[in-house]
């Protein structure tokens, strides 16, 4: 308990030094580079995720073989990805493609499962009624898939806001910086402070699902058994 | 109109969905499509929206192919009900209701105000219009299904099983509903169901199809009992298909007689000169019970003495020959009470009576003198059953109330699993 308390302490001595919230070294801006490599890859992890899944969830064609390929993926240790890349090109892009290859498997197998666990009956009730495909996979599949989709980008989401640290390992900048550094320099405080600011991150990123949830989930999907 | 011309549905590893099949579903009634599972009935019904593209043949809607319009703008202008409603869940009342007005780039408030009435017409409280679903009962649901069917004012109709989901109870309402709702809107009416009763009950005409998608008989209800077209339809009404014919005949056909009806004020000494069993009205002519002469009191009138229940009268202008009999049986006298749309007593008839009156009724009219218009076309469309098919004594089992019919795989098109 002690030994706790003495970290906490710690790391709350390291934030709240003054030199930590000033100037290229400090704290805001690691934490907006670190935003940016997260943002910038989750954008992109996005776009595929959320196409290819509404794609292979709508048509119901290339379901096994997508699910197949990012549970693979989800495999590959995105630590050995990220130094693989760096070896061949020394550049932040190729990082953040990294962390694109690391967000996009949650946010497609999500996003498949939930088109393709729309009750049959109302597809059926929906093309009756005559919307056109992408009628069927905007009003009706995509709203009604929007639980998972949303736990899918959650998760993607809190993977990559932990793992942008290790872009710091090749030289880039980041919240990983602090852990980075403080383990080259045995500077615990700089462990536990840059540790600390990471997990304040993510719980963060946690809240702000949280509230798109409540805003963009409709009420008539929240009372039911889809919630999640 | 909606006609089917040799309509013919083959799936690509050689599965007959529907075998040729030509009928007719004329303007303004109800036809339904009844029969057993895998008979293909959903898949005909399919065609007519084009949900199900026929591989033979063709379906025409007052004269129209419906090939000729692309398939989405064909259905929103058919009006298309399914079994557990296929609500959007992640949508209002209302706002489900709407659906097809949407569609239809309506204005945002006018579509709303449409659906606020419809829920009013289809007995669901417009305060309810902003709830979701899953917080209605199956029952109303379902009637949420048919107000969003009803929303674009479609002339035709197809409803796919729509009641079977929901309890007995529940179904019996809906059916009513259904057929008040018919009487002010006219639809053409295309109705799926398994079950023989719903189709007698809900029918102006009514299809018969059988495993293989074979149509075996097209006829009014009355006619599809008194003359079933083969063995398969007699098996699949039923053995008890000779008393739901009962069912349209009118009670008003039967003899009824004033004899031993006494009023309350009646002394018990002139009673007990008439019949062992006394019915008593009152004043107002309403009837009170039976009396058993053998047991009346030593005097005074029979409104004193200890009536039996007379169980449940019939209505003479509204009820049929099978409400009579019923009557009659569940009757201590064994006769029937008969009264009038405010409950005064017009008569009675015995079993007896009943027989004789179902008799007249059945030997006049061999040929059912329904209000169908001249039928052109032949009860029986199909080939009679092939010799490979044995003849079962009872091909099917008879539909289980409130048994959700099962799924017939191979009539789902376009539906990935």
């Amino acid at each position: 308990m002690n030994k706790l308390w003495n970290q906490v302490d710690l790391s709350w001595q390291w934030l709240t030094a003054s030199g930590q919230w000033h100037g290229e070294e400090s704290i805001p801006h690691r934490l907006f580079q670190h935003l940016l490599y997260s943002g910038a890859a989750l954008l992109f992890a996005a776009l595929i995720g959320l196409a290819l899944g509404l794609l292979v969830g709508h048509t119901g064609r290339g379901g096994f073989l997508a699910v197949s390929v990012a549970n693979i993926a989800r495999a590959v240790p995105t630590i050995g990805l990220v130094l693989l890349i760096v070896t061949v090109k020394y550049s932040i892009t190729p990082q953040v493609i990294a962390l694109v290859a690391l967000a996009v498997p949650p946010i497609l197998v999500n996003t498949f499962e939930g088109v393709r666990g729309v009750d049959p009956e109302t597809r059926d009730a929906a093309r009756g009624m005559g919307m056109s495909e992408w009628g069927v996979l905007w009003h009706a599949e995509l709203p009604m898939a929007l639980p998972l989709i949303l736990l899918g980008l959650r998760t993607s989401a809190i993977q990559v806001v932990a793992t942008a640290t290790i872009v710091a390992y090749p030289g880039f900048g980041g919240l990983g910086r602090y852990i980075v550094d403080g383990l080259a320099r045995n500077d615990y405080q700089l462990v536990v402070g840059g540790t600390v600011l990471v997990v304040l991150l993510a719980v963060a990123v946690q809240l702000l699902f949280a509230a798109l949830r409540r805003f963009a989930v409709s009420p008539g999907l929240r009372g039911s058994a889809r919630s999640s | 109109m909606i006609t089917f011309e040799g309509v013919t549905k083959r799936y690509p590893d050689g599965t007959v969905a529907l075998d040729d099949v030509s009928l007719e579903c004329p303007t303004g009634k109800i036809t339904v499509f009844v029969g057993t599972s895998g008979g293909g009935k959903t898949t005909a019904l399919r065609t007519i929206n084009r949900m199900v593209e026929p591989t033979g043949g063709r379906v025409l809607i007052d004269g129209r192919d419906v090939r000729d319009s692309r398939p989405a703008e064909l259905r929103r202008g058919i009006g298309y009900v399914i079994q557990h409603a296929g609500l959007f869940p992640h949508r209002t009342i209302e706002d489900n209701i709407a659906t097809v007005p949407y569609l239809l780039r309506w204005n945002k408030k006018k579509a709303r105000e449409t659906a606020r009435e419809l829920m009013e017409r289809v007995g669901l409280d417009p305060g309810m219009a902003g709830r979701y679903p899953f917080q209605l009962s199956g029952g109303q649901q379902q009637r949420v299904g048919v107000a969003r069917a009803l929303a674009a004012d479609p002339p035709v109709m197809l409803m796919d099983e729509p009641f079977s989901a929901v309890d007995p109870v529940v179904r019996g309402e809906l059916q009513a509903e259904f057929l008040r709702l018919q009487a002010e809107l006219h639809k053409t009416i295309v109705f799926v169901t398994h079950d023989i009763d719903e189709a007698i009950k809900l029918g102006d005409r009514i299809a018969v199809f059988r495993t293989g998608g074979k149509l075996v008989q097209v006829a009014s209800p009355q006619e599809l009992l008194s003359r079933p077209a083969d063995d398969f339809v007699a098996g699949f009404i039923g053995h008890d298909r000779g008393i739901r014919r009962l069912s349209f005949i009118p009670a008003a056909e039967a003899p009824l007689t004033e004899r031993d009806v006494l009023t309350a004020a009646t002394p018990v000494a002139t009673a007990r000169a008439a019949g062992d069993w006394v019915l008593v009205v009152g004043e107002d002519r309403r009837p009170l019970g039976w009396a058993a002469t053998g047991a009346l009191p030593a005097d005074g009138v029979l409104g004193e003495a200890r009536l039996a229940p007379i169980g449940h009268t019939f209505t003479v202008g509204t009820d049929s020959v099978r409400a009579a009999l019923d009557a009659a049986i569940l009757s201590p006298s064994g006769r029937a009470v008969g009264v009038d749309g405010d409950g005064r007593l017009v008569g009675v008839a015995d079993q007896h009576d009943l027989s004789a009156a179902i008799t007249a009724a059945v030997n006049a009219a061999p040929e059912p003198a329904d209000t169908e218009p001249a039928d052109t076309e032949p009860a029986a469309v199909a080939e009679p059953a092939d010799g490979l098919a044995p003849v079962d004594p009872v091909p099917v089992d008879g539909p289980e109330p409130g048994e959700p019919a099962p799924a017939e795989p191979a009539s789902k098109d376009g539906v990935p699993d």
